[in-house]
């Protein structure tokens, strides 16, 4: 306007995005000037940190250091649990039968039988044996084979061929990794060969189900792999878990577990210096209490392994032997925070047209996409840095605190703690948007809060408390609630029984997934708005 | 103030007067009479769907509490309660309405009185279809899931005391959301804040307990927020209720009569 002499130009004539920063210019004003606003986007920060540490950190752990010991409390009372080679916790305790094998070979076996015990989830009187009382019967996750590992010590590399209870033949390795093999279980009539090679650090996993025709069913690198490993056969079986639908949500009983195996025709290839069998307890699961749970036999031909405990990452909720808890645990007051953000954003948009500022509004930016665009913009990045602020500060408060208390929190990887921070603080961002469009959709601030509350807030309610596992399940796949999943950090590991529960951190859809739907609302949202702010007198 | 007036008339002068004059702008806005059929149609439609999707399977032990599960719909029906109790009282505030309002009817805590009765009478009727509707689709969908008599699971009657209690409870527990969401739009004001406090007292303290590690508290949450309310629809396992049926319909009581008086004192103290 100072060069008006050469270029009289006409505000509608700059270009778009001198018009947008405008327009943006025009709702970071709007927005900050509210002080009640201002002031509801500090409470939502306030009430998501303080309500997300109350319910995380609020637990009483106890504990007895040995039957007649002192009993301890918090801190003193954490588990130690090893970690894998992907630097997640693991579990790591079953019967080993092995011999060590130097360098290259590969050992051969027919598994003819798996059987099991388990417990109805009954307490355990002191003093009684545990395998006293409990039912005939293999949990689907019991595990007999094979195994290959660089040591004994705890969270070692491996790989391993087993049968399992319910699940076929699987080959899995470094306790994350999992490929099926032949299905069915293994009966009289239909026994199952189990191959696992060495060659350098990669090994093979091979079945048949007839000792002749053999099917490669995975191959896994071993990176650093010593030159001589053990391997062997083992067995190992992990807490009966049974989820049972009840009055207020589901009730979950727990108690531990035993498989035998019955292996023969067992054949060895390649160096095995030791030439004899021996038997160990690894890990410190039930078995290794000296309970009747991990030993094995030999007669004749025939070899009898039996144990208890798992090979497998370690996950919170009731498959865990002891409180565990997750990283993103402390976000749970999130939902509190995202009602008071969803209302400022509803309200961003209606008192527009409660006060008739959208006329003014609309003949100053006739570009009515771009305003809708400029309010999202302003809304979502308020909200983002709310949700980013919260999640920082409750994360910082919330997981010294569990630890202290005695919980072990399961350790991610920096990148998923970064992704479960940042997706907070976007999942938070999305749910302003997705209110600013429901504002602009349904003009009245009652109706649009209402409707984005539920939206979000009730499915969680509804899978997590009354509905059963499997059409919560739907709900968190369907409904814009699904965006939740960008907070787990510990993955649903199909090869570990657990309760996929809301509440218990795990989600239906990956992270992603789930992020991915509650894109796809506020997109649909957000279009509907479009068209309609387009189509109707303001 | 001079309290002479209040002793030359009773204090219930020109009730039926506030009464009609609620129940007018009430009955001639169409958005009301949409929100009832919207609070029976959405609790109908979210039990039904809960129904369908609840099974047990032969060969294990169901702990199903079947009248408990019939009612999931009244979770989503509350929150158009709450829309349908906040509205009368924050119009009145966004459109200056309150001013011709309480020209007519000087007598503040009567004209809250007023809007309370009127809408918690229409809401209470819409909750006894709600509830009906919803134990209809329990009794028609519930028995081909495998909750069947022989298994210990009787069909729902209204004439079983306990089905009785949730169904007449539920239908006060609709009006007391009704009262309580009136309480905090007049203390509030705003119909989008009002709306927002009412949801997040409503759900945000459930979710809680879904998260919360430490028993007591789960516990104390159940016994002493709003959500107390929910267990009047229990109907088996009663013991282990961290607070009874008719109990929990108390405490929700006690929060909805609190943020009335809340209310009905500050639309006397403040400036309308």
């Amino acid at each position: 306007m100072s060069s008006g002499v050469l270029a009289p130009r006409r505000p509608d004539l700059r270009p778009d995005r001198v018009r947008f920063a405008q327009s943006l210019r025009a709702e970071w004003v709007k927005f900050r000037t509210v002080r009640g606003w201002v002031i509801a986007m500090v409470v939502a920060i306030l009430i998501t940190v303080f309500l997300g540490i109350f319910a995380a950190g609020n637990v009483n752990i106890g504990c007895q250091n040995g039957p007649n010991g002192p009993v301890l409390t918090g801190k003193a009372c954490t588990p130690k649990y090893p970690i894998g080679p992907g630097g997640e916790a693991v579990s790591d305790s079953y019967y080993f039968v092995r011999q060590p094998l130097a360098g290259n070979g590969s050992i051969t076996v027919r598994v003819a039988a798996l059987t099991g015990l388990h417990g109805g989830g009954g307490r355990i009187a002191t003093g009684q044996s545990p395998l006293a009382g409990m039912t005939t019967g293999v949990v689907p996750w019991a595990k007999a084979g094979l195994i290959l590992t660089s040591s004994t010590r705890l969270g070692s590399p491996y790989a391993a061929m087993m049968v399992t209870g319910a699940h076929g033949v699987r080959m899995q390795y470094n306790y994350t990794h999992d490929t099926a093999g032949l299905p069915g279980s293994v009966t009289a009539g239909s026994p199952r060969w189990l191959r696992v090679t060495r060659s350098g650090d990669r090994i093979s996993g091979y079945d048949s189900a007839d000792g002749r025709h053999w099917t490669l069913v995975g191959t896994a690198r071993l990176t650093g792999l010593p030159t001589t490993v053990q391997a062997g056969l083992f067995a190992t079986s992990p807490i009966y878990t049974v989820s049972t639908p009840g009055a207020i949500g589901s009730t979950n009983q727990s108690g531990p577990s035993q498989a035998t195996a019955v292996f023969d025709d067992v054949s060895l290839r390649g160096s095995w210096p030791a030439r004899t069998w021996t038997g160990d307890n690894v890990g410190n699961g039930p078995a290794s209490a000296g309970t009747g749970f991990g030993y094995f036999r030999r007669s004749g031909a025939a070899v009898t392994v039996s144990g208890s405990g798992d090979i497998a990452p370690l996950v919170a909720g009731p498959a865990a032997a002891s409180p565990t808890s997750t990283f993103e645990q402390p976000l749970a007051g999130l939902f509190a925070g995202l009602i008071a953000v969803v209302v400022v954003a509803a309200m961003f948009f209606t008192t527009e047209y409660r006060r008739g500022l959208i006329r003014t509004t609309l003949a100053a930016d006739p570009r009515r996409g771009r305003v809708l665009a400029a309010k999202a913009v302003v809304c979502g990045a308020v909200a983002f840095v709310v949700g980013l602020v919260a999640a920082v500060i409750a994360i910082s408060i919330g997981l010294p605190r569990q630890r202290n208390q005695g919980s072990y929190v399961l350790p991610v990887t920096t990148v998923t703690e970064v992704r479960v921070i940042v997706g907070t603080a976007a999942l938070v961002a999305l749910a302003a948007v997705l209110a600013v469009a429901a504002g602009a959709i349904l003009r009245r601030s009652a109706a649009a809060v209402t409707a984005v509350i539920v939206a979000i807030v009730l499915p969680f309610l509804l899978a997590a408390t009354v509905l059963p596992v499997s059409a919560g399940a739907w709900l968190l796949r369907l409904t814009p609630a699904a965006g939740f999943a960008i907070e787990q950090s510990i993955p649903n590991y199909p090869q570990v029984s657990n309760v996929l529960s809301p509440a218990q951190g795990s989600y239906p859809l990956p992270p992603w997934g789930g992020f991915a739907v509650l894109c796809a609302w506020v997109a649909v949202a957000l279009a509907t708005a479009y068209v309609l702010l387009r189509r109707r007198d303001a | 103030m001079s309290h002479a007036p209040a002793l030359r008339y009773p204090i219930w002068t020109g009730g039926r007067d506030v009464l009609r004059a609620e129940w007018t702008k009430l009955a001639t806005v169409t958005g009301p009479a949409w929100l009832l059929a919207a609070v029976v149609g959405l609790s109908v439609a979210v039990s039904a769907a809960a129904d369908a999707v609840t099974r047990c399977p032969t060969g294990i032990t169901c702990s199903v509490d079947t009248v408990k599960l019939s009612l999931t719909g009244i979770l989503l029906g509350q929150a158009v309660v709450a829309i349908l109790a906040v509205l009368p009282v924050c119009n009145e505030y966004s459109t200056g309405m309150i001013r011709v309002t309480l020209a007519a009817m000087p007598r503040r805590p009567m004209v809250l009185a007023a809007k309370a009765s009127v809408v918690t009478g229409l809401v209470l009727v819409a909750g006894i279809f709600a509830v009906l509707g919803s134990l209809v689709t329990g009794l028609l969908i519930l028995p081909g899931h495998g909750f069947t008599a022989v298994r210990g699971f009787a069909q729902l009657s209204l004439t079983y005391g306990p089905t009785l209690r949730a169904a007449i409870g539920s239908v006060l527990y609709l009006g007391l959301i009704a009262l309580l969401s009136i309480g905090i739009a007049a203390i509030v004001r705003d119909a989008a804040v009002s709306i927002g406090l009412a949801l997040g007292v409503l759900y945000v303290f459930p979710v809680l307990t879904a998260f919360i590690g430490n028993q007591t508290w789960h516990d104390r949450i159940v016994r002493y927020t709003p959500m107390a309310g929910l267990n009047v629809q229990a109907t088996t396992g009663l013991r282990s209720l961290a607070i009874g049926p008719w109990g929990g319909l108390g405490v929700l009581a006690v929060w909805a009569l609190a943020a009335l008086l809340a209310g009905g004192l500050l639309l006397r103290l403040r400036d309308a």
